[in-house]
């Protein structure tokens, strides 16, 4: 793979309930260790998760700025209450760090301040890339369903624009986001009265097909792919069609040596068949997909067809 | 009081016109291509039909309100300008839209059609809603099926458009137009392909015991008892096991539809100005049966009686209704 | 809604006797003319049908004695009675009873509704079958009342006393 210092590693916020001493911890090596250049903070899934992290932000943020990565923090993909409402305002009205969107309740609040596009705002498309760009966007973190024409002619169209073009290359895609709380339904209980049983499961909670297939992984309110998205052997073609940041999304794996594998191969010092080989170590059990990129079921692997 | 207008889903020309004769004060419908929600083998119109239909529903004060509530793919942006171009040229009386740059398109191209804010786009709060009327100047939002009656008389105290809130039918349980669940095992997006657990994905079985499953793309769904009553074969309505969950259950939501019959007065009360019949692809059958029952029930309210509404079960996926999460927040 | 919830009698003894070859030869001239009549009163119904005009569809209705043939070909209409174990193979095989059958072709009963209850059962290519369904939904007025039209008033006759002798 040619040499790409200028790709950006980035961060996804964390999609699930990892204990305030977890996310500590995390984010300290990640700050010291990892080769990350941004990192996206903040709670995106379930409101009520929030006030246990939101002490420690400041402290976080503190700690990443000074590892040399930019923070961003990304706003709620859902918002109806409240709490909600006013947790999406609150973030809109902030001069720094960056701000990522992923609700038009957010682009309302912040009008035509510079912002980011979050993955769960849709943008599909040139036209409503440009429409956001006009409104202030200067990053759009494209949909994680998109297959590689859309991505390469939406990548076009953002730089066209001087937008930032983000695609998640690792981790499991979220697949749907609901009101109801699907963690707190598995154990008879309510979103109003879940008692946060969804913090048992850090990489979420596996569910299978009733002939034992596993198929999706249930977060909260989130469902997600049972596979982690892997698409390192296709970063080489999207750096060509003018993606320029790839999002690791945070799993229950060493998210450093993830990182570090993305970042070798990417500056050309490690080759794909050894990055490959590395993920699948530091992923055991784990499956891998890139079916969405390549226009097929998301679930699926399917073979690059010239590894380079 | 709001107008409290019956909005009717037409999957065909021959349904368009059952549910004009029914009594529906609008019908929605797309074309036969990815720019609607419902792109299903069969189903929906071409601009020729769609141009009788328009003139059939006219002649009767029925409007037609136009579905291009998909999103599309970059590099395909065409087909949807061009199905709103065609629907503009037909006398549509509005465009139920999700996508903002379609939004866009339209807002620029064709300012005398009116906006509907489609479910697709998931404003669930006054300032997502705002965000869509002050920048494309939609008239009437389509709101997602999870919110109470409280909250959305809230809502509607703080925004400028109308709103539609669905009273039957098929009940989603993710929040529309994120959600990827059928792209994951078929290959064909809900958002970009307007298609959600493709027929050409999905597999009935029969078991020598009666029983018989659903599968999609070679996944098991779930599998119904030889007594049990069906659903469609959505992932959303599958039944899964979980580590403490040994026995399969529903994981998000059983076979269940929608059917607010017994809210309308509290739902016109709250200032909700249409109530939305899911099922374009349903029949004429439905169509009618329900549309005419709605009908009915929402003439009673505007002339002040109390609304006596048939029983629709029949017609309800899994045999079973709920009154979702517009009746309690323990829904969610 | 069709009355009772007894499950689908098991059709495949039935179809293979003498009766249900007998039974063909007498109902296939009737099947012939009602099939090219309807092609040709609802020409649209083909393009709905997309590339399911070549699927051959078993429409089993349990409690007759033989099964139907369709195959909706504008170019080589086939509809035909078949005894069971002489069915081809089917792209899709769509059973149930048979006035539940023949209200479903009507649009007086909701095909997704019959599915639920498990009165209908499809099996096969679903997409062939949804198709068939959505193209035969846009059909205005009754394909079984212009078939018992097509016989005079002693057709209509035997259409009015075969509803009758099934509830709904």
């Amino acid at each position: 793979m040619a040499v790409n210092d200028m790709t950006k590693l980035t961060l996804g916020p964390i999609a699930y309930h990892w204990s305030t001493q977890t996310r500590r911890d995390f984010y300290a090596r990640v700050a010291d260790e990892a080769p990350i250049d941004e990192v996206y903070l903040g709670e995106v899934i379930c409101s009520k998760r929030a006030p246990f992290h939101e002490a420690d932000l400041p402290a976080t943020i503190e700690r990443l700025e000074r590892g040399g990565k930019t923070v961003i923090l990304s706003s709620l993909a859902e918002v109806m209450l409240k709490r909600e409402r006013k947790a999406t305002a609150d973030l809109a009205a902030m001069e720094a760090p960056g701000i990522e969107i992923n609700n038009a309740a957010g682009l309302f609040a912040r009008g035509k301040r510079p912002h980011r596009i979050g993955p769960f705002m849709n943008a599909y498309n040139e036209a409503t890339i440009a429409w956001m760009a006009g409104r202030g966007a200067t990053h759009v973190c494209l949909p994680t369903e998109m297959p590689a024409p859309a991505i390469a002619a939406a990548a076009a169209a953002a730089r066209e624009l001087g937008l930032g073009v983000e695609v998640q290359v690792f981790g499991r895609a979220s697949l749907a986001v609901s009101a109801r709380c699907y963690h707190a339904r598995a154990h008879g209980r309510t979103k109003d009265n879940c008692q946060f049983v969804c913090e048992e499961d850090a990489d979420g909670m596996p569910l299978r097909t009733t002939d034992d297939r596993p198929i999706l992984r249930v977060n909260g309110i989130q469902t997600q792919s049972e596979s982690y998205i892997d698409l390192l052997p296709e970063a080489g073609q999207m750096i060509v069609n003018g993606v320029t940041h790839f999002r690791l999304m945070p799993q229950a794996v060493d998210m450093v040596a993830v990182a570090t594998t993305f970042r070798n191969v990417l500056d050309g010092t490690h080759s794909l068949i050894d990055g490959e080989q590395a993920l699948r170590k530091l992923c055991d059990g784990i499956s891998f997909s890139n079916g969405f990129y390549h226009g097929q079921a998301g679930y699926r692997r399917i073979a690059a067809a010239a590894a380079n | 009081m709001s107008l409290a207008e019956l909005i009717c889903p037409a999957g065909t020309p021959a349904a368009l016109r059952t549910a004009v004769d029914a009594g529906a004060d609008a019908v929605y419908c797309g074309f036969q291509d990815a720019t609607n929600a419902r792109n299903f083998p069969g189903l929906n119109f071409t601009p020729d039909e769609l141009a009788a239909s328009v003139a059939y529903a006219h002649d009767k004060g029925t409007k037609v309100l136009l579905a291009l509530n998909t999103y599309p793919p970059a590099g395909k942006v065409d087909l949807w300008r061009q199905a709103a171009d065609t629907g503009a040229l037909l006398g549509v009386d509005a465009f139920i839209v999700a996508d903002m740059g379609v939004a866009d398109y339209i807002a620029r191209t064709h300012p005398g059609v009116r906006l509907h804010l489609s479910v697709q786009a998931a404003a669930s709060s006054p300032e997502a809603i705002r965000y869509y009327c002050e920048n494309f100047a939609v008239k009437r939002v389509v709101l997602p099926r999870i919110l109470t009656i409280p909250e959305i008389r809230e809502i509607r105290k703080e925004i400028p458009c109308e709103i539609e809130t669905f009273i039957f039918g098929n009940h989603g349980l993710m929040v529309e137009g994120r959600c990827s669940l059928t792209n994951y095992l078929t290959g064909q997006s809900t958002n970009m392909d307007g298609v959600c657990s493709p027929a050409s994905d999905v597999e009935y079985k029969r078991h020598t015991d009666g029983s018989m499953s659903s599968q999609l793309a070679g996944f098991t769904i779930d599998c119904f008892g030889a007594d049990e009553k069906a659903g469609y074969p959505t992932i959303c309505k599958g039944r899964y096991t979980a580590p403490h969950r040994s026995e399969p259950y529903y994981a998000f939501e059983e076979p269940i539809s929608l059917n607010l019959s017994r809210l309308l007065p509290d739902l016109v009360e709250a200032g909700v100005h249409a109530f939305k019949i899911e099922g374009r692809q349903r029949s004429k059958s439905y169509v009618r049966g329900v549309v005419s029952a709605f009908r009915q029930a929402v003439d009673d309210i505007r002339a002040g009686r109390e609304a006596n509404i048939a029983d629709l079960v029949a017609l309800t996926e899994g045999q079973k209704q709920t009154q979702g999460a517009f009746e309690t927040k323990k829904w969610r | 809604m069709s009355a009772g919830d007894d499950t689908l009698p098991r059709a495949a003894d039935l179809g293979t006797s003498v009766l249900a070859r007998l039974s063909c030869v007498i109902v296939q001239p009737v099947l012939t003319r009602v099939v090219r009549r309807v092609a040709k009163q609802h020409p649209s119904l083909f393009s709905r049908l997309g590339p399911h005009q070549g699927t051959d569809f078993v429409i089993d209705p349990v409690e007759l004695p033989f099964a139907l043939h369709l195959r909706p070909d504008p170019q080589a209409l086939v509809f035909r009675a078949v005894a069971r174990n002489a069915a081809p193979e089917a792209g899709a095989t769509i059973r149930g009873k048979f006035m539940l059958l023949l209200e479903l072709v009507d649009s007086e009963e909701d095909g997704d509704a019959a599915f639920f209850s498990r009165d209908l059962e499809v099996t096969g290519d679903t997409e062939a079958v949804v198709r068939l369904r959505n193209a035969l939904d846009d059909v205005d007025g009754s394909i079984a009342e212009e078939t018992a039209g097509m016989f005079g008033p002693a057709g209509r006759a035997i259409l009015a006393r075969l509803r009758r002798a099934y509830p709904t």
